[in-house]
């Protein structure tokens, strides 16, 4: 069960990760979706 | 009197000629002919062929967009500004029918040319995609996993757990080493709060808002969102690492055909079908999470960053070259559209995918729980019992241990 444990708190460090990582390169979910991406200002 | 008369007389010719420019200008439908009791506007039957999601003939709207030559004039009763009156101008705005404005997309069927988002003003494909999102979308994903659940609860009603037909041996042999567990259990795990969360996104305005209350839902679905977003990586990564590892053990062979032609030995007890590493069932369930994986993930992609992705007009275009849609009886598919437009249809595809994929899920998970006695020790230790693994994977035994699992004439022959 060892591997499984491993795989969910990879899980765990790869969602936090991407978070921060996609925040820090401009891509935050926050950012996209959001005016000024996506309305006619 | 003569003056007021003649002024009279005056302002009944100048209404008469008014409001013949106006019937010209806006073509009201004489008595008889569609849409006539609403003067040309939409109608009940309009709005319950829309509801329905059937076709409606919008020409009554596409084309009532004014005409300058035939207008009122600007000092007329109701003459208007070059000719066009705003509903008409709005309206040839939405159909792109504005020729000084030709580089602002006004819908989803306006000209290409410009693909940026910030360029549709009026987009009109966002209540259909509404309308298929709360409805067949929800109903017939929620029959589809019901229907799964409750057709897995019948073949253990019928069926029972499958059980090691010779007993346990005590003895184990190792299935999966830990990368493959740690794999599995990547995409597995991942799976599961992706699935999860996913439904809660489209369900949970219909199954917990009204429980919970809106503001209980609000945090449920931000967080859940945030989990959506981001476990999806690792989802990724499993697929790829499961893909590289297992993907020749997957290439279908002869052995899949003797599998299917006793089921599997699933309906039976002591009917165990020759298979290597993987049978013919399980390599249904591979290639389905390569595939539904694969195309669940691309969507997701162009979901995660909006409008930077757009995929449908490509694969509209190249269904079109093949004459996919022509050959079942449908039009082309529409193959200019508006980046919105390109969001929904990834919406939807990510959506109809995903209740395949969690059906399929479901039935796998069954199997290798409660379905299958020795299932689960496959992925859980790593190490199945030496009897299991002759029944289920005989030719796997023989390869890796060298010893006969059958005892008669060799059934892969």
């Amino acid at each position: 069960m060892k591997a499984m444990f491993i795989a969910f708190v990879g899980i765990i460090v790869i969602a936090v990760g991407a978070d921060q990582i996609l925040h820090h390169a401009g891509f935050a979910i926050d950012e996209v979706t959001s005016a000024p991406s996506v309305r006619l200002d | 009197m003569a003056r007021i008369s003649t002024k009279f007389l005056t302002l009944l010719v100048a209404a008469f000629v008014g409001l013949t420019s106006v019937a010209v200008a806006q073509t009201v439908p004489a008595p008889g002919e569609p849409r006539a009791e609403t003067g040309g506007a939409q109608t009940l039957a309009d709005i319950l062929r829309r509801q329905e999601q059937q076709k409606v003939d919008d020409s009554f709207r596409r084309d009532n967009i004014g005409n300058p030559e035939t207008a009122a004039p600007i000092d007329g009763q109701l003459g208007t500004r070059g000719g066009v009156s705003d509903s008409e101008f709005w309206r040839a705005y939405r159909y792109n029918e504005l020729d000084e404005l030709g580089t602002v997309r006004a819908s989803a069927k306006g000209p290409s040319g410009d693909t940026s988002v910030t360029s549709v003003v009026i987009q009109s494909t966002g209540m259909e995609w509404l309308s298929f999102r709360k409805g067949p979308l929800k109903d017939y994903g929620g029959y589809l996993l019901l229907g799964t659940i409750g057709i897995l609860v019948l073949f253990f009603l019928f069926r029972g757990r499958i059980m090691i037909d010779g007993g346990k041996s005590g003895k184990t042999i190792t299935r999966f080493i830990g990368i493959e567990r740690f794999a599995h259990w990547t995409i597995a795990g991942s799976f599961i709060l992706l699935a999860l969360t996913g439904l809660t996104q489209l369900f949970g305005r219909f199954f917990i808002i009204p429980y919970l209350g809106h503001e209980a839902f609000a945090p449920i679905a931000i967080y859940g969102k945030w989990i959506h977003n981001n476990v999806s990586w690792a989802f990724m990564l499993g697929l790829v690492m499961v893909f590289v590892m297992w993907v020749s053990h997957n290439i279908p062979n002869r052995l899949d055909l003797k599998w299917f032609a006793v089921a599997g030995g699933l309906f039976s007890k002591n009917v165990h079908p020759p298979a290597k590493k993987f049978n013919a069932g399980q390599k249904v369930v591979f290639w389905g999470v390569v595939l539904l994986g694969a195309s669940i993930s691309v969507s997701g992609l162009s979901l995660l960053f909006p409008f930077e992705m757009p995929m449908f007009a490509a694969t509209f275009h190249h269904l079109n070259d093949l004459g996919l849609p022509q050959l079942v009886g449908l039009d082309p598919l529409p193959t200019d559209l508006a980046p919105q437009t390109e969001m929904q249809l990834a919406q939807a595809w990510h959506a109809i995918v995903a209740f395949v994929f969690m059906a399929l899920i479901i039935g796998h998970i069954y199997i290798g729980s409660v379905g299958m006695e020795g299932a689960f020790d496959a992925m859980g230790s790593g190490q199945v019992d030496e009897q299991w693994a002759k029944e289920h994977h005989g030719l796997w035994y023989e390869e890796v241990t060298g010893k006969p699992a059958y005892h008669d004439s060799h059934p892969a022959e």
